[in-house]
């Protein structure tokens, strides 16, 4: 069964800016998800659809089998979000948001106090409960939305960038907690523009970038393939067939252009013996970027400014 | 568990949320309109009011106090739903309920439960701060009670329909200062129409407030410038067509949804 399946999802804002494209997603039950992508290419607009927040233009959004548009609320009751930003009442008690967001599910008050003291205790945040929420430190904050977003015991966890702006003795707690939670048979769908958070804790990911999803992969297939650097040579004669280059991948574009596809860990030395071996000469040589790593690299730059900003 | 025992918790969860919220603020919430409302009464009860002398039959004390308990509930109806609502959509706490499986009528219905608890809970301070200065005897209870409840629900569903349109604070005050007071002090608290010219009679007539006044009044005092079914049936009308409006906004998302 699919935790979640989105088919052609499409959203235009008002004001008319696409924001999807056209999406599909299927996500496993049982599964822990990436969606990468970097600041502005539609994550949040695709989460928000999904968790009733933003209305959809188009598209056809499952989870768990339910129709969005006709069973709107066996949706709800299925997920839990954490949002991107924050959005409890700041005046309110610690303990009474997470209580309330019981009773939105149907929890009766008795069992909901149960349940808010179980998970505020879990996520460290039970000393604080009658602190009000505004005076929490930005990394108590984010607890405090994983706790109320657990209350009700979701079998499918959305969470939109929650390490951002975490410190990272928090951050590496709050991975461990999820890792839990989904060992436990919850269903994990997280966004974030670290490939480094997705890396520790998905096995699945989708890329989206400018409202399109242009990857869809297992997390160790794509690393294997980020890890593999293809160079392109130049070659000073003509060649009739790639030549022998055990522990590389060769093929010849055309009789001058050789095509290489190196390990980051297997450097070049080798490689250039290899072909000196073989009387191969190289006119030039040059790094042909993948359009994955051009995403990337995208990426690190809005991580990057994202650290710089205050 | 059955669809209709969680609307119900959901609905009380609301419910004891928007209580707690104006009870925890009651100097804010409840105490101005007792003090508010003990000013009028020396003012024009005890001070002019001795000048004036009688209106309708009545001492213009007690002729003015269904008018100013009648505005208090008004008032904090409207201004209890307005701000609680443009603040959770200001804090996007209203999130909360658009991602749980409340549907929107119980999300009007807490937030208009609320609305109505603060009317009720002024309204009797006000009642209280009244007997102070003269007696209240009252002619019908059951038209007292009737036209207090649905009028706190009329001006609640307004301070919820506004609340979805504003965008600023300043939009949150602007219908209580230049639509919701006009309307009430020319809707027959100080006076009765009959004082009016014709004309301007003809005028009031087309001011709901004006029937809510003079109905309570007639529940208490037992007179009133117009028939008290028809005040009545005019509230009932109101209400039918906010609760309409407001869910429609609420299903199109106006205000909360992008
Ligand atoms: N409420 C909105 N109105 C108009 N445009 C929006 C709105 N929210 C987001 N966008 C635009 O939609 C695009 C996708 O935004 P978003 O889904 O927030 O991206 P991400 O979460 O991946 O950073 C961005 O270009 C953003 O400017
Ligand atoms: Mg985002």
């Amino acid at each position: 069964m699919h935790a979640l399946k989105v088919t052609g999802l499409h959203k235009t804002y008002r004001g008319g800016h696409v924001a999807l494209r056209g999406i599909d997603l299927e996500v496993e039950e049982g599964d822990f998800f990436a969606l990468l992508g970097s600041n502005g290419a539609g994550k949040s607009t695709a989460i928000g659809i999904v968790s009733s927040l933003v209305t959809k233009s188009g598209g056809r959004v499952l989870v768990f089998g339910h129709d969005l548009d006709r069973e709107p609320e066996e949706v709800r009751r299925c997920i839990g979000l954490v949002p991107q930003e924050f959005n409890f009442n700041q005046w309110e008690p610690v303990e009474e948001i997470v209580i309330n967001q019981a009773g939105y599910y149907g929890i009766p008050r008795r069992e909901a106090r149960a349940r808010a003291e179980r998970m505020l205790r879990q996520l460290e945040l039970w000393d604080r409960r009658r602190t009000q929420a505004r005076e929490l430190s930005g990394g108590l904050k984010r607890r405090l939305m994983i706790a109320r977003a657990l209350v009700h015991e979701p079998r499918l966890l959305i969470l939109d960038e929650p390490t951002a702006g975490v410190d990272i003795e928090i951050r590496r707690s709050m991975w461990a907690f999820l890792q839990e939670l989904n060992r436990n048979g919850a269903t994990i769908i997280l966004t974030t523009h670290y490939l480094e958070e997705a890396e520790s804790l998905c096995r699945n990911i989708a890329i989206i970038n400018h409202g399109c999803i242009v990857e869809r992969s297992r997390m160790s297939e794509l690393l294997n393939r980020l890890h593999v650097e293809t160079f392109v040579l130049n070659l000073a004669a003509r060649l009739a067939a790639a030549p022998n280059l055990p522990g590389y991948e060769a093929r010849l574009l055309d009789p001058v252009t050789l095509e290489v596809r190196v390990n980051r860990d297997q450097g070049l030395n080798r490689l250039f013996e290899l072909l000196t071996e073989q009387d191969v000469e190289v006119v030039s040589l040059r790094n042909k970027q993948n359009r994955l790593e051009q995403i990337f690299i995208g990426m690190i730059d809005d991580a990057r400014e994202g650290a710089r900003a205050p | 568990m059955s669809r209709w025992r969680r609307y119900r918790i959901a609905f009380e969860t609301l419910l004891i949320k928007e209580v707690l919220r104006f009870v925890r603020i009651w100097i804010q919430t409840v105490l101005p309109a007792a003090i508010t409302t003990a000013l009028y009464f020396i003012i024009f009860g005890t001070l002019i009011g001795g000048r004036i002398g009688e209106m309708d039959g009545y001492p213009y004390i007690d002729f003015i106090v269904p008018g100013l308990i009648l505005m208090a509930v008004i008032t904090n109806s409207y201004s209890n739903v307005v701000s609680s609502f443009f603040s959770a959509k200001y804090q996007r706490h209203v999130e909360e309920l658009l991602i749980s499986p409340v549907p929107n009528w119980v999300i009007l219905a807490g937030y208009v439960g609320g609305g109505m608890a603060r009317g009720v809970v002024v309204g009797v301070a006000v009642t209280l701060v009244s007997l102070l200065f003269t007696e209240v005897r009252v002619h019908s209870y059951m038209l007292t009670l009737v036209v207090f409840v649905l009028t706190s629900v009329l001006f609640a569903l307004g301070g919820f329909i506004n609340a979805v349109y504003a965008n600023s604070f300043d939009d949150i005050s602007i219908v209580p200062t230049f639509v919701l007071t006009p309307l009430t002090y020319l809707g027959g608290v100080f006076y009765s129409i009959d004082m009016l010219p014709t004309l301007w009679q003809n005028v009031s007539l087309a001011n709901p407030v004006l029937y809510m006044i003079n109905a309570f009044r007639f529940g208490i005092l037992g007179v009133s410038d117009i028939d008290p079914r028809l005040a009545v049936l005019v509230i009932l009308l109101f209400i039918a067509g906010l609760t309409a409006f407001a869910l429609s906004l609420l299903s199109r998302g106006v205000g909360i949804k992008n």
